[in-house]
């Protein structure tokens, strides 16, 4: 049987393809390229701190760099990138289904999101973007870039993120295999799952506010401008409604690869499966209700803070459980130590700290030293894209053998992973400590007495960076001179591995039978 | 123990009535966190060496088989008092954290109220007795002081590390904080929301004086025009100046005042307006393509109204300072614009020439350094266009 990398061939084969998998290849190549992008804009940031005045970029430029940095990581890397890449590739493989349950929806989302890219690309270009990437009115509205049509831009591939999101709640509805009950499925499909539901519903709303911010650029509408009757802080109330909950569109996801790679890995069930699948539309519901706490010092009433600080911290005993029944699915597993448990080990350490730190900045006292500081900074940093790049990684390296019927070279692969970790924990260190000695977010000069943990942080930088770039080159290497895969290299119990490696068109041989759960180490690999 | 964790933490001094309280809930939440980051990390790696494949201790299956989605690891009760315990913990910070923040925002009554009003990209303050200063807050030490802050133009946060406190300053609306400083001292304020290419140079000092001092200092400020378009600009004279200032150094005493080095530097540095090292009399490109000889009048015509002949490469962001100036201190800043031609335009490519003309030496407030000394970036690349061709 000829696997889906074979079955056809030519360009044409690829661009006007409606399976699943090749469209999550099509995504992976998309936000690889995002994610080099924007991480070239990272170190132009960081380099340009090294020294506290004006070094190679003026400051408008300055502006530039760090607003590019975050719009392109934002919305062409981080929130579509596991939801699009690999639950595009394994959501239908891990409920036994051919495809998804609208393929050539799943298409149509792949050319939005590029259209989307290409115009925002287009803005950073012709005149680029200044305001950060948060948008905020009324500087968004006079500033003199680019901003109108970058909005429209993200407003583009806000749409993409819809229809995968739709795309994929239906099919979780309506795909499952004969006998696969809701509590049987991985739980890689729950925390894809809700993170469809955030964003389907979530996702509207910022699509609305950029718009109004993109008509106020253009035409002066004065929506969210005071001098004509606006308000700035409802537009930061609608931006923080969606770009909250985004922040678990990026990171649950890449908690749903956790699951599968530790119980994977530890050969292990999960300590508590219920705990992990129901906590997942905890954190998707409670995060609906959090976006204030980025506002604290914004002008809210004092009453509000206290509401919004309280139930910040509910997330993180959301994220704790899943914290500690990760940590205790490892308790009496035969353990493997992989390239995905290093990422894995990697991310508990950044997640929980970052995590902490999340309710460190929740506490509303200690939020008004920190917030808009670089201590902020580096609490996001640590736990939406240390969670989500150290995971992303993860899953690469885990699904590496199904997606291209090749194995990674294990050693270079822990020298990556290692480099990764290590990089961005020494860029990020330095910036709490920054924060805390109260230097500002975004800002391109700074007095010399921050100079040290700036350029403690540009090291940082420059180790992840390298940390990429040998992951990078390895996987290039191993896509075509690896040494060829089997079914199932792990001795994994998910459903995915069942297929064929690489796998057919349609997945599997004869289509599924589910005859145990997905996590039964108990029973024998069949 | 205070001033130990405060260094190991990088934290500024505590300046403020709050600071200190601020910080004690900040060590107790740092120092939780990393147990419990560290912790964590430490259990997982035990589990990672203890269970690894090969040494026979994993048991597989389990002894308890029970459907695989039923079964917990620990029992419920370790759970529920795991999960009590982390609630309780967080319960506590968000009650001593919100009780400080209540008190960050209710000033006590009898605190003395100073009006601040931020735009791109100054700070300018008013006095109860009509005073105003630019770039510097004066406030009597260990007197309680309310802030009514608003913007002219975006949104901007006025940010006071020493102090511990932070609030945005949002045009159309008047937000409100307090502090009281422990003692006299000298305090950084920041802006801390992004408002432009000058944002990071948004700064401004808070210096808390003795009583005395405090009530001399602000009688001597002129008064400030709260209702115009920008500030009413003030020079704070002392009672008795040590020694009559040239003119020259006059006008870079109203420039620092007016806030005119947030944009212009004195050395050459590229920055969001024209530097005004080399400008006198020199030829510069405008917008339109035609070139005008910087003299005089067209120094003079540029701070009236800016935008009608504006240097090639910069963004139209100055503001008209159209009946903020008086004549007298226009002339000073021509002046000393004057004496700065004979500065290098280019910092680096050319040794310095003497030091200025003037009797008094010419200190920037601002930046601390005398002009003509490169800046603490040390020298760069000659570049007179410095935000950057903007179609």
């Amino acid at each position: 049987m000829t696997s889906y990398l074979t079955e056809t061939t030519g360009i044409k084969s690829w661009l006007l393809t409606k399976d699943h998998k090749r469209i999550g290849l099509l995504f992976m190549i998309a936000t690889a390229l995002a994610l080099m992008l924007g991480g070239v804009f990272a170190l132009l940031i960081r380099f340009e701190l090294v020294s506290p005045g004006p070094d190679f970029l003026d400051g408008l430029t300055y502006n530039r760099m760090f607003t590019h940095h975050g719009v392109v990581m934002v919305f062409l890397f981080m929130v579509p990138v596991i939801p699009t890449v690999f639950g595009n590739f394994f959501l239908p493989m891990m409920l036994g289904a051919p495809d998804v349950a609208f393929p050539r929806l799943n298409l149509a989302s792949f050319y939005v999101y590029c259209a989307g890219a290409a115009i925002v690309l287009a803005a950073l270009w012709f005149g680029g973007i200044d305001t950060g990437w948060t948008f905020y009115t009324p500087y968004s509205a006079t500033s003199p870039t680019s901003v109108a049509i970058a909005a429209f831009g993200v407003f583009v591939v806000g749409v993409s993120s819809i229809l995968t999101g739709l795309n994929f709640i239906v099919t979780v509805h309506t795909l499952r295999a004969k006998n696969l009950r809701w509590l049987e499925m991985p739980l890689f499909v729950w925390a894809i799952y809700a993170t469809a539901i955030i964003q389907v519903i979530a996702t509207p709303v910022l699509g609305m506010s950029l718009l109004l911010v993109a008509l106020d650029h253009a035409w002066g509408l004065g929506i969210f401008d005071p001098s004509m009757g606006g308000d700035p802080v409802l537009f930061q109330h609608l931006f923080w409604f969606y770009s909250h909950p985004a922040v678990y569109i990026m990171i649950l996801p890449a908690m749903g690869v956790v699951s599968e790679v530790v119980c994977t890995f530890s050969h292990n069930r999960p300590s508590s499966y219920r705990a992990i699948a129901f906590s997942s539309l905890g954190i998707a519901f409670i995060g609906f209700l959090t976006w204030g706490h980025h506002m604290f010092v914004a002008g809210m009433s004092v009453v509000d803070v206290g509401v919004f600080g309280i139930l910040s911290m509910m997330v993180a005993i959301f994220s704790a459980i899943k914290v500690f029944t990760w940590t205790l699915t490892l308790k009496h597993g035969r353990i493997r130590f992989t390239t995905p448990m290093l990422y894995f080990f990697g991310f508990m350490f950044l997640f929980v700290f970052g995590g902490m730190t999340g309710v460190a900045v929740a506490t509303s006292s200690l939020d008004v030293h920190w917030t808009d500081t670089y201590f902020v900074v580096a609490h996001f940093h640590f736990i939406m894209v240390g969670g989500t790049l150290t995971m992303y990684l993860a899953a690469i390296h885990y699904w590496f053998p199904k997606m291209f019927g090749r194995m990674y070279p294990e050693r270079w692969g822990l020298i990556g992973a290692a480099g990764v970790i290590l990089g961005f924990i020494f860029t990020f260190t330095p910036q709490f400590l920054l924060g805390n000695a109260g230097m500002p977010r975004r800002y391109w000069t700074y007095p010399p007495d921050y100079q040290w943990l700036n350029v403690a942080s540009t090291a940082g930088a420059t180790i992840l960076a390298l940390g990429l770039l040998v992951t990078l080159g390895y996987l290039i290497w191993a896509l075509f001179k690896g040494p060829k895969a089997e079914r199932n290299p792990w001795g994994s119990r998910g459903y995915e591995w069942l297929a064929p490696t690489p796998p057919p068109v349609h997945n599997f041989e004869a289509p599924l039978e589910i005859t145990r759960g997905p996590y039964d180490y108990h029973l024998p690999e069949t | 123990m205070n001033e130990f964790m405060r260094r190991l933490l990088m934290l500024p001094p505590q300046a403020s009535t709050m600071a200190r309280s601020i910080d004690y809930l900040h060590y107790f939440v740092i120092i939780t966190t990393m147990i419990g980051a560290a912790g964590v990390a430490a259990l997982a790696l035990y589990f990672i060496v203890r269970y690894r494949e090969g040494t026979g201790r994993g048991t597989n299956p389990p002894p308890d088989m029970r459907p695989h989605h039923a079964r917990g690891g620990v029992s419920l009760w370790f759970e529920l008092s795991v999960f009590g315990s982390l609630l309780a913990l967080f319960v506590t910070w968000w009650i001593i954290g919100f009780s400080q923040f209540i008190r960050i925002w209710e000033p006590p009554p009898d605190s003395m109220t100073i009006y601040v009003v931020g735009k791109q990209w100054m700070w300018s303050f008013a006095y109860p007795h009509g005073g105003g200063s630019v770039g510097v807050l004066y406030v009597p030490a260990g007197h309680p002081v309310k802030l009514l802050m608003t913007s002219r133009d975006v949104i901007h946060s006025f940010y006071v590390p020493d102090f511990r406190l932070k609030a945005d300053v949002v045009p159309g609306r008047t937000t409100q904080l307090w502090f009281e400083a422990n003692q006299p001292g000298r305090h950084r304020i920041f802006c801390a929301e992004m408002c432009g290419p000058g944002h990071s140079e948004m700064r401004a000092e808070v210096v808390a004086l003795p009583d005395a001092d405090y009530e001399r200092t602000i009688q001597g400020l002129a008064p400030a025009q709260i209702s115009g378009p920008v500030q009413g600009l003030a020079i704070p004279f002392e009672a008795d100046p040590p020694e009559p200032l040239s003119l020259a150094a006059m006008g870079q005493r109203v420039a620092a005042e007016a806030g005119c080095f947030r944009c212009h530097t004195v050395d050459g540095t590229p920055h969001i307006g024209p530097t005004w090292a080399g400008l006198y009399e020199a030829t510069i490109p405008l917008q339109d393509g035609t070139q005008v000889v910087a003299d005089d009048a067209y120094l003079t015509r540029s701070m009236m109204d800016p935008a009608a002949e504006l240097h090639r490469g910069f963004l139209a962001v100055m503001p008209s300072y159209q009946g903020l100036l008086t004549a007298p201190q226009i002339g000073a800043i021509v002046q000393y614009i004057h004496v700065l031609g004979d500065v290098s335009r280019y910092p680096g490519e050319a040794p310095l020439p003497a030091p200025v003309r003037g009797t008094v030496p010419l200190v920037n407030p601002l930046e601390g350094t005398a002009p003509g000394e490169p800046r603490a970036a040390g020298p760069r690349a000659a570049r007179p266009n410095p935000t950057g061709a903007t179609p």
